[in-house]
């Protein structure tokens, strides 16, 4: 996979739980362009070990010289975040992707309702850069804890004016999904980014209320869960890996040496995909991507995010 | 290294030929003596110094006869060149990939100077000099994708990446074989690749459509397609069929050797940055047996994989009228001998 080499420019304290890095290009030299959406994979050496996460890409995508990540410390993750929270310093190499995107806006949607729960604010801010760009009709609606979570949210005031709507638990301002969504003009698209809940909330209500499916967009990118350590069997590379607990079943494959497909290591993009050449257990499956009856078929897994139970799992690699 | 342009034509009298440097680079498509439809897609990375794929874009010795036969044919259908309003931002990704490749790669033919957003581009070979400032169409004189894509060889098709699909939202055809269906903007990529025998059964693009959604900026990938044509002719549309049809029946054993060409396709797809919309181009290489058949390997090579060809694909590639005498012709160059994989001439 082709990556591109940047150092750390910046870093920011946004909210108590929140640090917004500023990565440029280690030469000196432009970065690409992108679309609002986008995301990079960030990769990182933590002792030894690459970590590789997604994260949005913040800035307007018309600005190239620097890219703009925003990181949330989650305390019971695998520590990528914790690393860059913590061990992260300016001037530090990286490596990253090129942006990719998984979660663009319709071109062609005549108003974007756009709906962030927390940090998942992150893919907006470019988002809404194309938008006022493209002159388009939106609305931002921002849902947070209380007013020190609410990263971001005077400069969205700012760029967005009257689009922007905030919602502030403790202040117990509610966000109104059914309202909302109910009362939208005709080829209108809706996205969504932010915690499990919100994001099943919104694609429940949209379908309830017969939003046509292509109207509707989310982006939820899974870190791999922690689980019970497993053994796996690459066959055509004849090695046998075991899989630690807090390791991804991608993570055990690239540690071991051997190459593997990936993009957005999140479950969405379909890229890692491998087929099962044999298992004894259950498999556990913790992508977006392969359909429910594929997932029932025991013949494919999406090693970034999916484990496994039993003793025995031949995949073909 | 500087090109000599060649004047010559793609229509009525037919004077288009290959130098002996342009045989010898020929992307020649069949490693094997047997064809087999497949996606083979590889990255498109740059290839060995003089062969087609050295540049991100090939421009050879008949890029100003090619252009000025595209101008031709988007005088008579200007139907061949459409964008839907919602491609402008891919219209100038597409200006920035191309102007930007051209000038790096060929610098004595092409310049782009730029201030900000203040562009100047200079095409000498077909004597074009324009400043205008990128993102604001009102600047140049045309659409910016009409503007580049009559600048270059080739057909381009811009892809919108959406509902998990991609669409033809865009395209500057003017030399495009006789596929199937017309291309049509707003088609889906199911719609557009209609039915190709065999490869349709194979779930062929199925998967290439799954990878291609999976492109990634900075990762361009290409593949070669081919077909048989009578006489070098770009413009071999389903609307122009009255007039190129009828070639076939002009082909006998006589001078087919100078009629019959091989017609490869060069595909290479881009993914866009920000508009996360998809170029695909479809560079044509022609090339007679005749010229072929300079190559020893080559003319073997040909005779096995067309002797071999399913009579499906000698259908859909419309060489039916001729086949069977194309064979005959160029089994005289096949002694039987075991060629290696590949596709060198030599
Ligand atoms: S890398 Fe994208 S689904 Fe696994």
């Amino acid at each position: 996979m082709t990556m591109i080499n940047v150092k750390v420019a910046a870093i920011e304290q946004v909210t108590p739980l929140v640090k917004h890095f500023t990565f440029v290009k280690e030469d000196g030299s432009s970065l690409p362009a992108f679309s609002g959406g986008s995301h990079v994979v960030v990769s990182i050496d933590i002792g030894g070990r690459v970590h590789r996460n997604p994260y949005s890409l913040m800035g307007s995508p018309m600005e190239n010289e620097a890219y703009h990540i925003s990181v949330r410390r989650q305390e019971n993750s695998r520590g990528g975040s914790v690393f860059m929270h913590e061990n992260v310093t300016v001037g530090m190499p990286l490596k990253i992707t090129y942006p990719m995107n998984l979660f663009s806006l319709a071109k062609k949607g005549r108003k974007h309702i756009l709906i962030a729960g927390g940090i998942g604010i992150t893919p907006f801010m470019s988002q809404i850069a194309d938008l006022k760009r493209m002159g388009a009709n939106y609305e931002l609606h921002y849902a947070f804890r209380s007013p020190e979570h609410g990263a971001f949210a005077a400069q969205l005031k700012e760029s967005c004016g009257d689009h922007l709507h905030c919602y502030i638990d403790s202040n117990a301002t509610r966000l109104d999904l059914q309202a909302l969504l109910s009362d939208q003009p005709l080829g209108t698209h809706v996205y969504v980014c932010g915690p499990s809940a919100m994001v099943v909330a919104t694609l429940e209500t949209a379908r309830n209320l017969g939003w046509p499916e292509n109207h509707i967009h989310s982006e939820q990118f899974l870190s791999p869960p922690i689980g019970e350590p497993f053994k796996i069997q690459l066959a055509r590379s004849n090695v046998e890996i075991q899989v630690s607990a807090e390791m991804s079943m991608l993570e055990a494959i690239e540690a071991a040496g051997v190459e593997a497909d990936f993009l957005c290591r999140g479950g969405v993009c379909g890229r890692c995909e491998l087929d099962v050449l044999e298992t004894d257990g259950a498999l556990l499956h913790n992508d977006h991507f392969l359909t429910d009856s594929e997932k029932a078929s025991c013949k494919k897994i999406m090693p970034c995010v999916s484990r496994a139970k039993g003793e025995r799992l031949v995949l073909d690699l | 290294m500087a090109l000599n342009f060649k004047k010559e034509t793609f229509r009525e009298d037919y004077t288009y030929s290959n130098s002996d440097a342009a045989i010898k680079r020929f992307p020649f498509p069949f490693p094997e003596d047997q064809y087999m439809y497949s996606v083979n897609i590889e990255p498109h990375t740059k290839g060995k110094q003089g062969s087609v794929c050295e540049f991100t874009f090939d421009i050879d010795e008949h890029y100003v006869a090619e252009c000025i036969d595209k101008k031709i044919t988007l005088e008579q259908d200007p139907g061949r060149y459409q964008a839907l309003p919602h491609m402008m931002d891919a219209q100038w990704d597409f200006v920035e990939l191309t102007m930007g490749a051209l000038a790096q790669d060929y610098p004595e033919h092409f310049t782009l100077q730029k201030q900000g957003l203040i562009w100047t581009w200079e095409n000498k070979p077909l004597g074009i000099k324009d400043t205008f400032t990128f993102g604001d169409t009102s600047t140049l004189a045309a659409e910016p994708f009409d503007y580049i894509g009559r600048q270059l060889q080739g057909d381009f098709v811009l892809l919108d990446h959406r509902d998990e699909t991609l669409y033809a939202d865009a395209g500057i055809v003017t030399s495009q074989a006789d596929w199937s269906l017309a291309f049509n903007v707003g088609m889906s990529w199911r719609e557009w690749h209609g039915p190709v025998p065999r490869a349709t059964e194979l779930g062929v693009m199925d998967r290439a459509l799954k990878y291609l959604l999976n492109l990634q900026i900075g990762s361009p990938v290409r593949r070669l397609n081919w077909t048989m044509t009578v006489n070098p002719r770009l413009d071999t549309s389903p609307e122009n069929y009255p007039h190129w049809g009828s070639d076939r029946n002009t082909v006998n054993a006589e001078n087919i050797g100078d009629l019959v060409h091989l017609r490869v396709e060069l595909q290479t797809l881009f993914r866009l940055p920000r508009s996360n919309a998809i170029v695909f181009s479809i560079r044509c290489y022609l090339i007679n047996l005749k010229d072929i058949a300079i190559y020893p390997c080559w003319a073997k090579r040909l005779h096995r994989v067309q002797k071999t060809m399913h009579p499906d694909l000698i259908e859909y590639k419309g060489m039916t009228k001729f086949h069977p005498m194309m064979v005959d012709w160029l089994a005289k160059f096949d002694d039987g001998e075991t060629l290696a994989i590949g596709t060198q001439p030599e």
